[in-house]
């Protein structure tokens, strides 16, 4: 049904169009409000047969989704941040055991420094986890993303993560058609899982593997993986088919046609960049845009595709790896063109927006070949200099979180200008 | 595209309120964006919320810097926030206030510029009919009076959807009251 709703209440509802039988839970912001509203559905009896699990910890919602799935339940979870990394080894046996949950991440950045807001840190913390990484960029895709995310998970037997962008897409009040439980019905049939713990057939799960044949399971959990890539252009064109309308699940390309410079992102960011596509493109100059849905596993051939005809290629991400730099960038260097030069732009960490201007800047600066390899878009280099020059000056130079607050509020007095 | 930009105090209900307008431009066929600022409320401390509506479907997801209109649900905010930031020097000003005796904390700024300053007694009329400071609807009621983005009628659906029906009607209340009061009044600036 075509709505005015919250971004969190949509993915609720899509969820529960896809009869998850167990629902455990631990509230952390911006995740909270989905859960809430499937507590509720289950509450009132709308969404059964299913029970919603208050947990002591995201540890316990991940360990419970395990015992749920593995007893062949469909099963859902959510969380954010440091949420997500608290149920980190939860994560791991998740997917080694090739248990098809799926969790929505709300994105929400790692502290330290402590951070409610939105950036990509905390999912792109767990690329190597063995699951299945979608990223939305709108709410409408967000919620469609939940019903592709149970098909895909119960066709590999694989749990399946769908990253929306905390607040900015989670508490956004926007048009979204819900999915109807009839299409999701019609789509996603009940699950008949590949393995299940039962008195009926006992064997267990979860053996001990030595060297003999660790590497062979983890071979089988990669080409299982690679499947995927295969797997979802049908299913995502299918559940188009039934939704009535596109419901991208590797990659979202804009206006590529001629583009010599293309910005590839993920996430909610993809809305603005693409309004700054267009304006560009008003202004005579040739850029595009690619949304890149599924991370994990890496589309390299769609990418590569999509890529083809970019001279500069701009990835713009939402988190980075300390001491190495883009994490995307590192990923997608081999499906730009052998002539291509591939830039990363840091942008958006802890909640800074991003912003048309700052997007625009940067696309005619690497259009011109001077935009740097690695650049943090939109950075406060007066505050960081403030900062080098504070640690330079004394040794006992204290908190850095603590100390560039300060120079905030000193700047801010002094009235000396960003 | 225009951009509203709500600003109360915590408890006002200012993030409901941008919804409200969001549900009410839905009513109407159009396209609407609602999103609150993200931080930890607390009760009395300074709340924005904001509201795109367009003809179009909207993508942006970035902030809005320059709005078109900004609702205010307490003019002593002006006193502790920059209230005016970025708004369209011919933008709609929508204050929650008696008279003009309550605007001395805002900026001289203000008077002399082509901004259309609309005053609107929103605590009190949310008083009366709804017998709780909230004032929100009424707001909007004054909102729509002077700006024409959003019919009286869509929003007062967009209010029993939103409310049980009691609370719901005491809402609708202060929204018409607000909304005919200001109809009976504005008169457009004109501009030289």
């Amino acid at each position: 049904m075509l709505s005015q709703i919250e971004g969190s209440r949509a993915v609720a509802e899509a969820v529960a169009a896809c009869r998850p039988q167990v629902v455990p839970a631990y509230p952390i912001s911006p995740q909270t409000h989905i859960v809430e509203a499937l507590a509720e559905m289950v509450a009132s009896g709308r969404l059964a047969p299913c029970r919603f699990v208050t947990v002591e910890s995201e540890f316990g919602a991940m360990s419970l989704a395990i015992g749920a799935s593995a007893t062949g339940s469909r099963a859902y979870t959510a969380t954010s941040s440091q949420g997500l990394l608290f149920m980190v080894e939860a994560l791991y046996n998740a997917s080694g055991l090739g248990l098809p949950i799926v969790m929505t991440v709300a994105n929400r950045a790692i502290g330290a420094p402590i951070n409610i807001w939105n950036d990509h840190s905390d999912s792109m913390s767990q690329r190597d986890s063995g699951w299945i990484q979608l990223y939305a960029y709108d709410n409408q895709h967000a919620a469609d993303l939940h019903i592709l995310a149970f098909r895909l998970a119960e066709e590999l037997s694989l749990p399946v993560m769908v990253c929306m962008d905390g607040f900015v897409l989670t508490h956004a009040v926007e048009r979204v058609d819900v999915p109807e439980p009839s299409q999701v019905d019609s789509y996603l049939p009940a699950y008949t899982p590949r393995q299940v713990l039962s008195p009926a057939r006992p064997y267990s799960i979860g053996a001990m593997v030595g060297p003999e044949a660790f590497t062979e399971v983890k071979f089988l959990a990669q080409h299982r993986m690679q499947s995927a890539l295969k797997e979802i252009p049908p299913l995502s064109a299918e559940l188009g088919a039934i939704l009535g309308r596109n419901v991208p699940g590797l990659v979202q390309p804009y206006r590529l046609n001629g583009a010599r410079t293309v910005v590839v992102t993920l996430g909610s960011t993809f809305g603005t960049l693409a309004d700054t596509v267009d304006e560009l493109w008003a202004d005579g100059h040739a850029v595009g845009a690619v949304g890149l849905v599924a991370y994990r596993p890496f589309p390299v051939d769609a990418l590569r595709a999509a890529l083809a005809e970019a001279e500069h290629v701009v990835v713009l991400e939402r988190a980075f790896s300390l001491g190495a730099g883009g994490i995307v960038a590192a990923d997608l260097a081999p499906a730009a063109a052998a002539n291509a030069r591939v830039y990363t732009a840091i942008a958006g960490l802890g909640g800074r927006p991003v912003t048309g201007a700052a997007l625009r800047g940067m696309i005619l600066a690497a259009a011109a070949d001077r935009l740097a390899p690695m650049t943090f878009l939109d950075l406060d280099t007066d505050l960081v200099a403030r900062d080098l020059a504070h640690v330079e000056a004394v040794r006992h130079s204290g908190p850095t979180a603590e100390n560039v607050l300060r120079h905030v509020r000193d700047r801010s007095t002094s009235g000396s200008p960003r | 595209m225009f951009s509203v930009r709500l600003h109360g105090r915590g408890g006002q209900g200012i993030v409901t309120t941008a919804e409200l307008l969001a549900v009410a431009v839905f009513d109407e066929d159009a396209y609407a964006q609602a999103f609150p600022t993200f931080g930890s409320e607390r009760t009395g401390a300074p709340v924005a919320a904001y509201c795109r509506i367009d003809e179009r479907p909207i993508r942006s997801h970035e902030p809005i810097t320059s709005p078109d209109a900004l609702i205010v649900a307490d003019p002593s905010l002006f006193a502790q926030v920059d209230v005016l930031a970025g708004l369209r020097s011919d933008g709609y000003l929508v204050i929650n206030a008696s008279d003009a005796a309550a605007l001395s904390g805002a900026p001289a700024a203000l008077s002399g510029a082509p901004t259309q300053v609309c005053l609107v007694p929103a605590t009190e009329i949310a008083r009366r009919h709804i017998g709780r400071p909230v004032p929100g609807a009424p707001l909007l009621g004054a909102f729509a009076a002077v700006t024409g983005r959003v019919g009286l009628a869509a929003l007062v659906r967009a209010i029993e959807e939103r409310f049980p029906s009691k609370v719901a009607e005491a809402n609708a209340a202060a929204a018409r009251e607000a909304y005919q009061m200001i109809r009976a009044t504005w008169t457009e600036p004109t501009h030289a």
